[in-house]
């Protein structure tokens, strides 16, 4: 298999402070690649270089033998805020890929492509629903659906469940996993999450934290054979053995890391206007400012004995 | 709760506007009519005015000599003599073109200051310092502007004549600022997540500002197109009175000059309601924006 996807030596920091140095990684087609570390540790910033949304300070990032100049549907992303246009239905969001990517299609043949991915995604009913509409499992679907509508050669996902609920969680990393095996789609995952990154990829890079901004360690290959039924998988020894790996590799970086000065900023004591809810038309009333101050608070009764 | 509520939204404001309406009567001239006997001897009835402000009229004198306008709205009786609501339906169309204008105007400019920097940098001083003219200053600069300009109709009558262009490019002129000011925070405002879409997808230049910018700004835009709107209403009544167009900015100057003072107070309660009648409309259509 030949390498799709390149990192050589990548350097990036962010005024003065580094942030990743000298990343190495290769892929190759078809390889699905977990990238595992703290948050914080620059995780995003090193997909956004794959991605084509940074540029690296040094070193050379390498997409089918040709340098990343910048982003393009052929490297396509899902971000961890699913990033969906919320004035787009499901179906237009995911058109909209579609459009853009297949221009000499006619419009009844987008839409049917269109609903292949709403489809494969599961969201057939939902998809003349709006993204507030829908729950973030579902969101995070479409957005899933509209990248893959573009037929991306290599798929980025930017820790792409952590916002979601365990449940949840387990379901769409089964769902990703299957639509990977039939599309055998190259993949980049990356996580914070050790049972993720170890029952959807190949193999798992360590992303660790170091004084001069974080490299990538050792990669530990997984060979835990598909489908992966994650309820017989996590009990196995195999698997224990490599959660414990991957633990024990980045509980070591950390310790070696630079230590952090954490600092209490006061927030502002006014909110932005939240023009995500919809304001009920009222003939006298004028809204005032949120105030941080005035959010509902839990009260509990106490009863002192 | 419930018949809480009816009570605030209901009862409170009534009983503001008595309030005000009692503090009005209270400070209003009343007039008392003596019979007295003059010097030669002739029996003469002499009416005379007292009270804090001796020729503000009472709330029932306004509306005894407000009744003809207000029974009648629509009513014609002459250039400067028609029913009230004619007179804010001709003060409207003219808001409505002048408006227009300020948006068209405005809209494109907000967006260039949104998007570019040096343009906010070349052009936000001048923007900052013209915003706060007053409509009073602005006229003027109209008239000569467009001075000499007729436009006549199939009659031969001017149908758009100086004095037009001139109202209409002060109303544009003051309305403008709310909508280029909000259109360029809304685009700033534009999430890099909705950017970073575009670019992965490669949309052209074009693409991205109708399917990307326009709808995210959107809600933006139509708090500055009501602010434009409040502005505008309020510029009409200044522009008209120094015009002296139709409509209820002119009918109020009118009255002033005819010493005809309850119907300055019509007109007054006329355009308040209008303007707050127009707020209220637009954040109607606002509200339905607001669905980011």
């Amino acid at each position: 298999m030949s390498a799709i996807l390149e990192l050589n030596g990548v350097s990036k920091s962010f005024s003065g402070t580094p942030v990743l140095s000298n990343i190495n990684l290769t892929v190759a087609e078809g390889d699905f690649v977990s990238i595992i570390g703290y948050s914080g540790t620059g995780k995003s910033t090193l997909i956004n270089l794959i991605a084509g949304l940074l540029k690296p300070d040094r070193g050379s990032a390498v997409f089918e033998g040709a340098p990343i100049t910048g982003p393009g549907p052929e490297r396509g992303i899902v971000f961890q805020n699913y990033s969906l246009l919320p004035w787009l239905t499901v179906m237009e969001n995911v058109l909209l890929a579609v459009a853009q990517l297949f221009p000499d299609l006619t419009p009844s043949e987008r839409r049917e492509r269109a609903a292949s991915y709403v489809d494969m995604v599961k969201l057939t009913p939902a998809a003349g629903k709006y993204p507030k509409e829908l729950s973030g499992g579902m969101r995070q679907r479409v957005s899933v659906a509209r990248t893959l509508a573009a037929n991306p050669r290599v798929l980025l996902l930017d820790e792409p469940l952590s916002a979601l609920d365990a449940l949840t969680r387990a379901t769409l990393q089964d769902e990703i996993a299957d639509i990977w095996q039939k599309n055998r789609t190259t993949v980049v995952w990356i996580t914070n999450d050790p049972d993720e990154a170890l029952l959807v990829a190949d193999r798992v890079v360590p992303l660790l934290p170091g004084r001069d901004g974080a490299t990538l360690g050792e990669e530990i290959p997984v060979h835990i054979e598909r489908p992966r039924d994650r309820r017989l998988v996590v009990q196995t020894p195999g698997f224990k053995e490599l959660k414990l790996r991957i633990i024990q590799t980045l509980l070591d970086a950390k310790k070696d890391s630079a230590a952090t000065v954490s600092r209490k900023l006061p927030a502002p004591d006014i909110l932005p206007e939240d023009l995500g809810v919809k304001r009920n038309f009222s003939l006298f009333d004028r809204p005032s400012p949120r105030r941080r101050s005035q959010l509902a608070r839990e009260e509990v009764n106490v009863e002192v004995v | 709760m419930k018949p809480k509520l009816k009570l605030d939204i209901l009862l409170l404001p009534l009983i503001g506007i008595l309030l005000c309406i009692g503090g009005w009567a209270a400070i209003a001239g009343k007039s008392t009519t003596r019979e007295m006997v003059d010097d030669w001897g002739d029996k003469v009835t002499k009416t005379e005015r007292h009270g804090l402000a001796k020729n503000l009229p009472s709330p029932k004198e306004t509306w005894e000599a407000s009744k003809p306008y207000i029974v009648e709205p629509f009513a014609k009786r002459g250039e400067l003599d028609q029913g009230i609501l004619r007179f804010a339906w001709l003060s409207l169309k003219l808001v409505a073109q002048g408006y227009l204008l300020a948006l068209v105007i405005g809209t494109p400019i907000g967006f260039l200051l949104g998007l570019s920097k040096n343009f906010t940098k070349a052009f936000d001083p001048i923007i900052q310092i013209l915003r706060p003219v007053s409509p009073l200053a602005w006229l003027p600069l109209g008239m000569v502007l467009f001075s000499g300009l007729k436009i006549a109709d199939a009659t031969g009558r001017v149908s758009f004549g100086t004095s037009d262009a001139a109202a209409l490019f002060t109303i544009a002129i003051c309305a403008m600022w709310p909508t280029v000011l909000n259109t360029a925070v809304g685009v700033r405002a534009v999430p890099q997540d909705y950017l970073n879409v575009a670019k992965v997808l490669k949309l052209s230049r074009t693409k991205t500002l109708f399917k990307i910018l326009i709808p995210s700004a959107l809600p933006y835009m139509f708090t500055g197109f009501r602010l434009s709107l409040g502005i505008a209403w309020l510029v009409i009544v200044a522009v008209e009175m120094l015009i002296g167009k139709p409509g209820v900015g002119g009918f109020l100057w009118q009255q002033y000059n005819a010493n005809s003072f309850a119907h300055i107070i019509l007109s007054i309660l006329t355009i308040g309601i209008t303007g707050f009648i127009l707020d209220r409309a637009m954040s109607l259509v606002e509200g339905r924006f607001r669905t980011a």
